[in-house]
């Protein structure tokens, strides 16, 4: 586990950073809030409604499909590694699966998954 | 003098300067370079002059005092938070942009090893699967910072850009199913390795070379994922401002276009070491008798070099391919692109299977 320890330091030196960041701007800023200044922003008019909007179900289907695809490539990465040894039955296990993932790729096509317009 | 040489021989000590060179000598200057290349190349492709007033009594030094004259300007700017936002989420989300623009570096190899002491943060295992880990911790940023601001375009933003970040993680992951095959490791030092070979001792074994339609989608992918033009429907100027940072002024908006620059420069530094085969420098094996400092310090610039050109290449990509709509994007990823790797993923196997 001692190589992960730079990744860690790297991690908490950005955040740091970040961090550092947001703390000169909150010191050497002026402080002039007024009410006005404190409205959400609507390109010049009076805030109109509130934030809590829905949005579009298509976040939700993108989503969903995302989840699919990311863990089905996760479980290709082993036997990608591993190509050469596996040889012609890891292929062909391989493209089945690949095979299965295009399947599911069409079902959601045809049912409009990826439709945006 | 001894307990000196004793102290820079720990590990630990060692990590840490490592960190520092790559991040406070390599990846911020160029990423705050970028910030003036990019408006001085969008001024040189618009036949304008670009920045060039900021000044010291009358040194203007070709606009590089804008730099400066930026990082002055955000800094005594009023730091805001509107009402009714989520005070905590509204402060850690530029974090997470930060923080996974900066990770990347820990992982790219910037000059061959000497002996056993690698130009390279740390070379861990998996590699570029903690690549795929970190840039989807960014998403978290666009998010956190769309949902907390308490504002609709910030919102949409957010929105937008999660669901095009998550879209081409998945053909960020399939591009490189190929580049994994060709050189049988996910880890950055033995790819990095495979690509100082020759074919036929004359064309370099790089990655873009063994694996074009990887290259091409992964680097569509890339520049998704840091939402730059073409891809820049989430930050959209002329629709929604600027999508999920709208709300943020000061140094915390500085955080953002800080870590997208960095980002800019982290995609260049990646593609370099994935596909144009890193520090390796193409034919050098040639010369035996090459003096080490003197090979370390051409693989040094080799890498830097390219880094540069891609950095800059990026900036050109936003000049040439107009803009794309939502839809266009999200349509070009899961309609073009995951076809495409699917079958480069394919391709290549049935190829390697049958040679090996």
């Amino acid at each position: 586990m001692r190589e992960y320890l730079p990744i860690l330091i790297m991690i908490l030196v950005g955040i740091g950073l970040a961090g550092a960041f947001t703390a000169i701007s909150i010191l050497f800023g002026p402080k002039m809030s007024t009410e006005v200044k404190q409205t959400p922003f609507e390109s010049g008019f009076l805030t109109q409604g509130t934030e809590g909007q829905r949005y579009d179900v298509k976040f939700f289907m993108t989503a969903l499909v995302f989840l699919v695809f990311d863990v089905e490539v996760v479980f290709l990465y082993p036997w990608a590694v591993q190509i050469r040894e596996l040889h012609w039955p890891g292929l062909i296990a391989a493209l089945f699966f690949i095979g299965v993932l295009i399947l599911g790729l069409v079902y959601d096509w045809k049912k409009g998954a990826l439709e945006w317009e | 003098m001894q307990l000196v040489l004793e102290f820079l021989a720990l590990s630990f000590v060692q990590d840490v300067l490592k960190i520092l060179f790559i991040l406070l000598l390599f990846a911020m200057p160029l990423g705050t370079f970028m910030t003036l290349m990019e408006r001085k190349w969008s001024a040189a492709v618009q036949d304008r002059i670009g920045p060039n007033r900021a000044n010291i009594g009358s040194y203007r030094g070709r606009g590089l005092l804008h730099i400066a004259a930026d990082a002055l300007k955000s800094i005594f700017k009023e730091d805001l938070i509107p009402r009714g936002a989520d005070k905590f989420l509204y402060t850690i989300a530029p974090f997470f942009s930060f923080m996974s623009a900066v990770a990347v570096f820990a992982i790219i190899p910037i000059a061959g090893p000497i002996g056993d002491f690698k130009f390279q943060v740390t070379d861990v295992q998996p590699g570029l699967l903690f690549i795929f880990a970190i840039t989807s911790l960014g998403v978290y940023g666009a998010v956190l910072a769309g949902a907390s601001s308490n504002s609709k375009f910030a919102l949409f933003g957010g929105t937008r850009a999660s669901a095009q970040m998550i879209s081409y993680e998945v053909f960020l992951g399939l591009s490189l199913m190929g580049l994994f095959m060709v050189y049988g490791s996910t880890q950055v030092s033995i790819i990095v390795e495979g690509q100082g070979e020759h074919w036929f001792g004359l064309i370099p074994k790089w990655g873009v070379f063994t694996q074009p339609l990887g290259f091409v989608v992964f680097f569509t992918a890339l520049i998704a994922e840091t939402k730059r033009a073409p891809f820049d429907a989430p930050e959209g100027e002329s629709e929604i401002v600027a999508g999920y940072f709208v709300e943020y002024s000061g140094m915390r908006w500085s955080s953002f276009m800080l870590a997208e620059y960095i980002a800019i420069v982290g995609v260049a530094a990646l593609i370099t070491t994935l596909f144009f085969g890193g520090y390796q420098v193409p034919w050098l094996y040639h010369w035996e008798s090459a003096p080490q400092w003197l090979v370390t310090l051409l693989q040094f610039g080799k890498f830097t070099s390219f880094t540069f050109i891609l950095c800059w290449f990026q900036i050109q990509i936003r000049w040439t391919v107009p803009k794309f709509r939502f839809d266009q994007t999200m349509a070009l990823g899961w309609k073009k692109l995951l076809p495409v790797a699917l079958l480069n993923t394919v391709v290549t196997a049935i190829i390697i299977v049958a040679l090996a």
